[in-house]
């Protein structure tokens, strides 16, 4: 830790930068948006971004879950809960012909509702609406390492399964027809977008978790003619986004996840009239 | 009640009858297949015998099971009864390699894929989204070449015609060429001149690579004009095989298409044969 603040200090000598707080921020944020830009590609890709704004909301139940067994950080049983209501969604969704859409919203809905009772009881809500907000500038050292080893582990998922996973989303017969066991990958990506969710909600907020996996990817679908762009551009998007709303959001005294979202926002609006010019 | 017109072959000792087949050899058996879902019976005692070089078009009402056929022989959902090739070299039998060209893909028309990226994510496993091995584009531009699309290999697939895309993925279920080529006909986004062109492309591939060949077709002039064999299902089974001469004259197709269209049929096959005498 003590190498990347005297990095930061020689390399980015600015006002901004001369808390550890913030330096901590910047490091969380260099590791969480580059893995929002890459899985909300997917995400964008497979519609699914009502999915990712469910699994956010289910997150409260999981909070709740853990402060009825009184664990100091919920977010192992949150990390539980998110992936348990995953796999329900999915399972669900094969044996029932519903809409997924009405299969999410009802899985999403309850959780939400039973969190909030839950947490609610002798009215006691008000200390966990930091969940409803997030707070970045909290991120401490050790949050810094688990998210250290959950970005390398979902880099390398995401190099491994991504051209299976690819094929699987445009048709799954064609994919079943090149051996693909589409169920399989179907399951790891799910899986890791909770994950992936659930970790970073105590410092994005439940509020625009989704916004931030969902804004980077669509607004470098508006520019981008083939995979690869898709992906850098995403990528670039939820870097530049990330860093400049944690600037903005310190001199404004804001919330920085709203503020990081603002940001990429902007970049839609930007990279929309580009394709609208562009014809 | 079934009614064969021409009893299935069980074993490959058929080399004076296959009129198109080059090595007369190998062939694909479906012995005894059978999807059960939910409790419900989809298909049963399904029997089919395709000769390599053969096109065999499936043609049936809807709902009668011809999907669910396709999606049980790409071992995409579970079914009873066996799947066999038997190989001409050494008459052993095995699971047949299978090519699949979908009706459509999951894509939306501004999705960032190229028709590069859809061949790269098959081929190999180096992500998509980081770079493309060396070699790729040559030999993408190659398989494109067989159904003379080369010219498209940077496109979004999204900017295709339904006919260009139809090729597009005809051109990936031959690579490799695969024992079985399952076609699912497009219903829709097709007109009449890609549907030509994507047929004759069929017919020629189908004599230079001896490819068997599983047609799903809505379009009876389609069958009448390309298929060697034609199967009727109906009532969740296979009711008649034979040549489309037979099949279209047996009355119960007759009664399930309409007595018009097995009329007109029946007099421009007279019209082709009275024209053929004149000649």
């Amino acid at each position: 830790m003590h190498t990347w603040y005297s990095l930061m200090n020689l390399l980015l000598p600015f006002g901004w930068l001369q808390h550890d707080f913030m330096k901590n921020a910047l490091l969380g944020i260099l590791l969480v948006t580059p893995i929002f830009g890459l899985l909300g590609t997917m995400i964008v890709n497979n519609k699914m971004a009502f999915f990712s704004d469910s699994l956010g909301h289910s997150a409260l139940t999981g909070i709740a879950i853990g402060v009825i067994l009184g664990i100091d950080n919920p977010i192992w049983s949150m990390l539980f809960f998110s992936v348990l209501i995953t796999i329900a969604i999915l399972v669900v969704k094969e044996v029932n012909t519903a809409s997924t859409d009405t299969i999410i919203g009802v899985f999403s809905s309850t959780a939400m509702a039973l969190g909030i009772v839950i947490l609610s009881r002798n009215g006691g809500f008000t200390k966990y609406s930091v969940y409803l907000i997030g707070d970045l500038l909290s991120i401490n050292p050790t949050d810094l390492l688990t998210l250290s080893i959950v970005f390398i582990l979902v880099i390398t998922l995401w190099s491994v399964i991504f051209n299976r996973l690819f094929l699987a989303s445009m048709n799954p017969s064609l994919a079943r027809s090149r051996g693909i066991n589409v169920r399989l990958y179907e399951y790891l990506f799910t899986m890791t977008m909770a994950v992936i969710v659930t970790i970073s909600i105590q410092w994005v907020g439940i509020l625009i978790i989704s916004s931030l996996l969902i804004l980077p990817a669509a607004a470098s679908r508006n520019i981008a003619k083939n995979m690869r762009q898709y992906h850098v551009y995403s990528v670039l998007i939820a870097l530049i986004s990330g860093i400049s709303g944690l600037i903005l959001s310190y001199f404004w005294g804001t919330a920085t996840g709203a503020t990081i979202v603002l940001i990429s926002s902007a970049f839609f609006a930007v990279t929309f009239v580009l394709k609208l010019r562009g014809r | 009640m079934t009614m064969n017109l021409n009893m299935i072959q069980h074993n490959c000792t058929h080399t004076s009858e296959g009129t198109s087949c080059k090595c007369g050899l190998c062939c694909t058996t479906i012995t005894n297949f059978g999807v059960t879902r939910g409790g419900t019976e989809i298909l049963r005692n399904v029997n089919l015998h395709i000769h390599c070089g053969d096109l065999t078009a499936i043609i049936g009402p809807n709902g009668a099971g011809k999907s669910t056929l396709i999606k049980a022989i790409l071992g995409e959902i579970p079914h009873s009864g066996e799947l066999q090739f038997l190989d001409a070299k050494d008459q052993g039998t095995t699971k047949p390699s299978m090519g699949y060209v979908p009706q459509k893909l999951d894509l939306d028309s501004s999705s960032p894929t190229s028709v590069l990226d859809l061949f790269a994510a098959t081929h190999t496993r180096m992500p998509i989204w980081f770079t493309y091995p060396r070699k790729i584009r040559e030999r993408v531009r190659e398989t494109l070449a067989r159904t003379k699309v080369e010219h498209l290999i940077n496109q979004r697939l999204g900017a295709l015609s339904g006919g260009e895309l139809q090729r597009v993925l005809l051109a990936l279920a031959l690579d490799p060429i695969p024992h079985l080529l399952l076609l699912d006909e497009p219903v829709s986004g097709i007109d009449q001149r890609g549907l030509d062109l994507f047929y004759k492309t069929v017919s020629t591939l189908r004599q230079d690579y001896d490819l068997s060949i599983i047609l799903v077709s809505h379009d009876l002039n389609l069958v009448a004009e390309y298929a060697d064999r034609v199967a009727f299902i109906n009532n969740n089974t296979i009711e008649c095989t034979g040549t489309p001469q037979e099949v279209f004259s047996n009355e119960r197709i007759i009664k399930t298409f309409g007595l018009d269209w097995s009329q007109r049929y029946q007099s421009n096959e007279k019209d082709k044969v009275d024209h053929a005498h004149m000649v």
